[in-house]
Protein backbone atom coordinates (compact mmCIF):
# COMPACT_ATOMS: atom_id res chain seq x y z
CA UNK A 1 0.00 0.00 0.00
CA UNK A 2 1.29 3.31 -1.06
CA UNK A 3 -0.03 6.02 1.27
CA UNK A 4 0.66 9.87 1.13
CA UNK A 5 -0.42 12.25 4.58
CA UNK A 6 -1.35 15.77 3.31
CA UNK A 7 0.70 18.48 6.11
CA UNK A 8 -1.52 21.63 6.81
CA UNK A 9 0.24 24.56 9.21
CA UNK A 10 -1.26 23.03 12.47
CA UNK A 11 -1.75 19.61 11.91
CA UNK A 12 -0.21 17.87 14.76
CA UNK A 13 -1.42 13.51 14.16
CA UNK A 14 0.57 13.92 10.55
CA UNK A 15 3.58 11.58 12.17
CA UNK A 16 1.51 9.60 14.10
CA UNK A 17 -0.61 9.10 10.85
CA UNK A 18 2.94 8.32 8.91
CA UNK A 19 3.89 5.55 11.70
CA UNK A 20 0.36 3.60 11.65
CA UNK A 21 0.11 3.80 7.86
CA UNK A 22 4.13 2.51 7.84
CA UNK A 23 3.30 0.02 10.21
CA UNK A 24 1.04 -1.79 7.71
CA UNK A 25 2.45 -0.40 4.44
CA UNK A 26 4.99 -3.15 3.37
CA UNK A 27 8.37 -2.66 3.14
CA UNK A 28 10.36 0.07 0.71
CA UNK A 29 6.70 1.45 0.96
CA UNK A 30 7.40 4.93 3.47
CA UNK A 31 4.26 7.12 3.68
CA UNK A 32 5.00 9.90 1.84
CA UNK A 33 4.19 13.82 3.34
CA UNK A 34 2.84 15.71 0.99
CA UNK A 35 2.94 19.78 2.09
CA UNK A 36 -0.64 21.94 1.09
CA UNK A 37 0.85 24.40 -0.90
CA UNK A 38 1.84 21.23 -3.23
CA UNK A 39 -0.87 21.12 -5.98
CA UNK A 40 0.05 17.59 -7.50
CA UNK A 41 0.15 14.25 -6.05
CA UNK A 42 2.92 11.69 -6.17
CA UNK A 43 1.86 8.53 -9.30
CA UNK A 44 0.92 5.53 -7.28
CA UNK A 45 -0.64 6.57 -4.47
CA UNK A 46 -3.31 4.08 -3.24
CA UNK A 47 -4.68 6.23 -0.44
CA UNK A 48 -4.12 9.81 1.50
CA UNK A 49 -5.05 10.47 5.13
CA UNK A 50 -5.80 14.16 5.67
CA UNK A 51 -4.41 14.13 9.61
CA UNK A 52 -5.80 15.88 12.81
CA UNK A 53 -4.57 19.02 14.61
CA UNK A 54 -5.73 22.70 13.91
CA UNK A 55 -5.04 23.35 10.46
CA UNK A 56 -4.56 26.89 10.07
CA UNK A 57 -5.46 27.71 13.83
CA UNK A 58 -9.11 26.42 12.96
CA UNK A 59 -9.50 30.45 11.67
CA UNK A 60 -13.27 31.08 10.05
CA UNK A 61 -14.50 27.71 10.42
CA UNK A 62 -12.24 24.02 11.23
CA UNK A 63 -10.82 22.90 8.26
CA UNK A 64 -12.38 25.26 5.87
CA UNK A 65 -9.08 27.04 4.91
CA UNK A 66 -7.62 23.97 4.84
CA UNK A 67 -9.95 23.16 3.13
CA UNK A 68 -9.24 25.36 0.12
CA UNK A 69 -5.34 25.11 0.25
CA UNK A 70 -4.16 24.05 -3.25
CA UNK A 71 -2.85 20.33 -2.27
CA UNK A 72 -6.90 19.69 -1.63
CA UNK A 73 -8.05 20.57 -5.54
CA UNK A 74 -5.26 17.51 -6.15
CA UNK A 75 -6.98 15.27 -3.29
CA UNK A 76 -10.55 15.59 -4.43
CA UNK A 77 -9.64 14.87 -7.74
CA UNK A 78 -8.34 11.60 -6.67
CA UNK A 79 -11.30 11.01 -4.37
CA UNK A 80 -13.44 11.81 -7.39
CA UNK A 81 -11.56 8.95 -9.52
CA UNK A 82 -12.12 6.36 -7.07
CA UNK A 83 -8.91 7.04 -4.68
CA UNK A 84 -9.02 5.97 -1.22
CA UNK A 85 -9.44 9.07 1.02
CA UNK A 86 -8.98 8.56 5.26
CA UNK A 87 -9.83 11.93 7.02
CA UNK A 88 -9.60 11.69 11.03
CA UNK A 89 -10.55 14.50 13.51
CA UNK A 90 -9.37 17.54 12.04
CA UNK A 91 -8.96 15.31 9.18
CA UNK A 92 -12.75 14.72 8.79
CA UNK A 93 -13.53 18.42 8.70
CA UNK A 94 -11.01 19.15 6.13
CA UNK A 95 -13.50 16.45 4.12
CA UNK A 96 -16.72 17.71 5.12
CA UNK A 97 -15.28 21.55 4.19
CA UNK A 98 -14.17 20.32 1.00
CA UNK A 99 -17.60 19.07 0.07
CA UNK A 100 -16.01 15.00 -0.37
CA UNK A 101 -18.25 14.00 2.62
CA UNK A 102 -21.82 15.36 3.52
CA UNK A 103 -22.82 17.46 6.70
CA UNK A 104 -20.42 19.29 8.69
CA UNK A 105 -19.23 19.36 12.46
CA UNK A 106 -20.19 22.22 14.74
CA UNK A 107 -18.41 22.89 17.94
CA UNK A 108 -19.57 20.40 20.88
CA UNK A 109 -22.88 20.10 22.44
CA UNK A 110 -21.19 21.34 25.82
CA UNK A 111 -18.96 23.85 24.72
CA UNK A 112 -15.87 21.77 25.89
CA UNK A 113 -12.75 20.30 24.44
CA UNK A 114 -12.84 16.89 25.11
CA UNK A 115 -9.65 14.55 25.29
CA UNK A 116 -10.37 10.91 26.60
CA UNK A 117 -10.92 7.58 25.43
CA UNK A 118 -14.58 6.80 24.41
CA UNK A 119 -15.85 3.93 23.07
CA UNK A 120 -17.13 3.27 19.60
CA UNK A 121 -19.83 0.51 17.71
CA UNK A 122 -18.56 -0.44 14.17
CA UNK A 123 -21.74 0.00 12.25
CA UNK A 124 -20.44 -1.90 8.97
CA UNK A 125 -17.55 -3.72 7.68
CA UNK A 126 -18.55 -3.34 4.01
CA UNK A 127 -15.80 -0.98 3.45
CA UNK A 128 -11.53 -1.36 3.16
CA UNK A 129 -11.88 0.60 6.44
CA UNK A 130 -13.40 -1.40 8.56
CA UNK A 131 -13.51 -4.70 6.68
CA UNK A 132 -10.66 -6.15 9.73
CA UNK A 133 -13.21 -5.73 12.40
CA UNK A 134 -16.80 -7.39 13.23
CA UNK A 135 -19.79 -5.61 12.79
CA UNK A 136 -21.33 -4.23 15.61
CA UNK A 137 -18.05 -5.00 17.88
CA UNK A 138 -17.24 -2.23 20.28
CA UNK A 139 -13.74 -0.71 19.88
CA UNK A 140 -11.88 1.59 22.45
CA UNK A 141 -10.19 4.72 20.66
CA UNK A 142 -9.31 8.39 21.76
CA UNK A 143 -10.92 11.55 20.61
CA UNK A 144 -9.10 15.27 21.10
CA UNK A 145 -11.77 17.41 19.69
CA UNK A 146 -13.86 20.67 20.19
CA UNK A 147 -15.91 20.45 17.22
CA UNK A 148 -16.93 17.12 16.55
CA UNK A 149 -20.76 17.72 16.85
CA UNK A 150 -21.96 16.26 13.50
CA UNK A 151 -24.71 17.72 12.16
CA UNK A 152 -26.31 17.34 8.38
CA UNK A 153 -30.44 17.97 7.27
CA UNK A 154 -32.73 14.67 7.69
CA UNK A 155 -32.39 13.92 4.06
CA UNK A 156 -28.40 13.70 4.33
CA UNK A 157 -29.33 11.16 7.85
CA UNK A 158 -31.65 8.80 5.92
CA UNK A 159 -29.13 8.82 2.91
CA UNK A 160 -26.34 7.94 5.03
CA UNK A 161 -28.37 5.12 7.51
CA UNK A 162 -29.96 3.65 4.71
CA UNK A 163 -26.94 3.22 2.71
CA UNK A 164 -24.92 1.80 5.38
CA UNK A 165 -22.66 4.54 5.04
CA UNK A 166 -22.26 5.48 9.27
CA UNK A 167 -18.81 3.54 9.88
CA UNK A 168 -18.52 4.38 13.43
CA UNK A 169 -21.29 5.52 16.14
CA UNK A 170 -20.80 6.62 19.93
CA UNK A 171 -22.03 4.29 22.48
CA UNK A 172 -21.96 7.44 24.71
CA UNK A 173 -22.38 10.19 22.55
CA UNK A 174 -19.61 12.47 24.26
CA UNK A 175 -20.38 15.63 21.80
CA UNK A 176 -23.58 16.21 20.69
CA UNK A 177 -23.46 14.46 16.92
CA UNK A 178 -26.85 13.46 15.17
CA UNK A 179 -27.54 9.25 15.41
CA UNK A 180 -24.19 9.43 17.63
CA UNK A 181 -22.34 9.52 14.39
CA UNK A 182 -18.68 9.28 15.09
CA UNK A 183 -17.48 8.56 11.50
CA UNK A 184 -19.01 8.27 7.85
CA UNK A 185 -18.32 6.61 4.54
CA UNK A 186 -18.21 8.36 1.04
CA UNK A 187 -21.02 7.14 -1.53
CA UNK A 188 -18.32 5.14 -3.41
CA UNK A 189 -17.16 3.91 0.32
CA UNK A 190 -13.65 5.31 -0.48
CA UNK A 191 -13.97 7.73 1.58
CA UNK A 192 -14.28 7.83 5.56
CA UNK A 193 -14.12 10.64 7.66
CA UNK A 194 -14.29 9.97 11.28
CA UNK A 195 -13.68 12.01 14.48
CA UNK A 196 -12.08 9.17 17.01
CA UNK A 197 -8.17 8.46 16.60
CA UNK A 198 -7.38 5.31 15.58
CA UNK A 199 -3.82 6.07 15.08
CA UNK A 200 -3.22 7.10 18.57
CA UNK A 201 -4.03 3.30 19.24
CA UNK A 202 -2.09 0.85 17.27
CA UNK A 203 0.04 -0.41 19.41
CA UNK A 204 0.31 -1.72 22.95
CA UNK A 205 2.69 0.95 24.29
CA UNK A 206 -0.07 3.62 23.50
CA UNK A 207 -2.85 2.01 25.67
CA UNK A 208 -4.21 -0.44 22.89
CA UNK A 209 -4.47 -1.79 19.22
CA UNK A 210 -8.02 -1.10 18.49
CA UNK A 211 -6.73 1.46 16.25
CA UNK A 212 -4.66 -0.86 13.96
CA UNK A 213 -7.40 -3.36 12.33
CA UNK A 214 -8.48 -0.33 10.99
CA UNK A 215 -4.88 0.50 9.07
CA UNK A 216 -4.75 -2.96 8.61
CA UNK A 217 -8.13 -3.43 6.66
CA UNK A 218 -6.70 -1.06 4.06
CA UNK A 219 -3.66 -2.76 3.96
CA UNK A 220 -5.07 -5.99 2.74
CA UNK A 221 -7.23 -4.53 0.36
CA UNK A 222 -5.20 -1.43 -1.18
CA UNK A 223 -2.41 -4.18 -2.14
CA UNK A 224 -0.44 -1.63 -5.00
CA UNK A 225 0.25 -3.08 -8.40
CA UNK B 1 -15.90 49.81 -0.75
CA UNK B 2 -16.26 48.23 2.14
CA UNK B 3 -19.28 45.40 2.30
CA UNK B 4 -19.73 43.72 5.42
CA UNK B 5 -20.60 40.41 5.40
CA UNK B 6 -23.36 38.61 8.12
CA UNK B 7 -22.79 34.83 8.46
CA UNK B 8 -25.81 33.55 10.65
CA UNK B 9 -26.92 30.08 11.29
CA UNK B 10 -29.72 28.56 9.47
CA UNK B 11 -33.12 28.06 11.09
CA UNK B 12 -33.21 24.94 12.97
CA UNK B 13 -29.40 23.92 13.31
CA UNK B 14 -28.49 23.68 16.89
CA UNK B 15 -26.56 26.74 18.29
CA UNK B 16 -24.66 25.64 21.36
CA UNK B 17 -22.64 28.73 21.84
CA UNK B 18 -25.76 30.64 21.75
CA UNK B 19 -27.37 28.73 24.09
CA UNK B 20 -24.27 29.23 26.73
CA UNK B 21 -24.82 32.83 25.76
CA UNK B 22 -28.63 33.07 26.96
CA UNK B 23 -28.07 31.10 29.93
CA UNK B 24 -25.30 33.49 31.20
CA UNK B 25 -27.84 36.85 30.27
CA UNK B 26 -30.41 34.87 32.20
CA UNK B 27 -27.63 34.06 34.89
CA UNK B 28 -26.71 38.04 34.94
CA UNK B 29 -30.63 38.65 35.52
CA UNK B 30 -31.55 39.49 32.33
CA UNK B 31 -34.83 37.52 32.24
CA UNK B 32 -37.35 36.63 29.45
CA UNK B 33 -34.80 36.02 26.31
CA UNK B 34 -36.13 33.42 24.96
CA UNK B 35 -33.29 32.54 22.16
CA UNK B 36 -29.90 33.44 21.33
CA UNK B 37 -28.34 32.64 18.23
CA UNK B 38 -24.81 33.50 17.39
CA UNK B 39 -22.83 34.67 14.04
CA UNK B 40 -19.81 36.09 12.47
CA UNK B 41 -19.44 39.31 11.10
CA UNK B 42 -17.09 40.27 8.22
CA UNK B 43 -15.63 43.29 6.99
CA UNK B 44 -13.91 43.54 3.73
CA UNK B 45 -12.41 46.44 2.05
CA UNK B 46 -12.33 45.80 -1.50
CA UNK B 47 -10.51 48.00 -4.49
CA UNK B 48 -14.08 47.22 -6.63
CA UNK B 49 -16.21 50.72 -6.53
CA UNK B 50 -19.30 49.21 -8.83
CA UNK B 51 -21.82 48.08 -6.35
CA UNK B 52 -23.44 45.14 -7.80
CA UNK B 53 -20.06 43.96 -9.07
CA UNK B 54 -18.90 44.08 -5.52
CA UNK B 55 -21.74 42.38 -4.45
CA UNK B 56 -21.84 39.83 -7.06
CA UNK B 57 -18.02 39.10 -6.05
CA UNK B 58 -18.55 38.79 -2.16
CA UNK B 59 -21.60 36.75 -3.11
CA UNK B 60 -18.61 34.45 -4.78
CA UNK B 61 -16.30 34.59 -1.48
CA UNK B 62 -19.13 33.60 0.60
CA UNK B 63 -20.17 30.50 -1.32
CA UNK B 64 -16.30 29.43 -1.92
CA UNK B 65 -14.95 29.98 1.77
CA UNK B 66 -16.96 33.01 3.80
CA UNK B 67 -20.13 30.90 4.72
CA UNK B 68 -20.52 26.95 5.00
CA UNK B 69 -23.94 26.68 3.49
CA UNK B 70 -24.79 23.82 4.89
CA UNK B 71 -25.46 24.96 7.98
CA UNK B 72 -25.04 28.76 7.26
CA UNK B 73 -26.98 32.31 5.36
CA UNK B 74 -24.93 35.23 4.64
CA UNK B 75 -25.90 38.53 3.59
CA UNK B 76 -24.45 40.78 1.84
CA UNK B 77 -24.05 44.58 2.80
CA UNK B 78 -22.72 47.62 1.09
CA UNK B 79 -21.18 50.17 3.36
Amino acid sequence: MRAAVIQFPGSNCDRDMAVALDKVSGNNKQTQMIWHKESGLPHGLDIIAIPGGFSFGDYLRCGAIAARSPIMNAVVDFAKKGGYVLGVCNGFQVLTESGLLPGTLMRNSDLKFICKNIKLRVETTSSHFTSAYTNGEIINVPIAHHDGNYNADQHTLDILNNDDRIAFRYINNPNGSMNDIAGILSENRRVLGMMPHPERLNDPLLGGIDGNRLFESMATTLVSA
Amino acid sequence: MKVRVHITLKPGVLDPQGAAVRRSLDSLGFGGIEKVRQGKVIELDLKETDVLKATAQVEKMCEKLLANTVIENYSVEIL
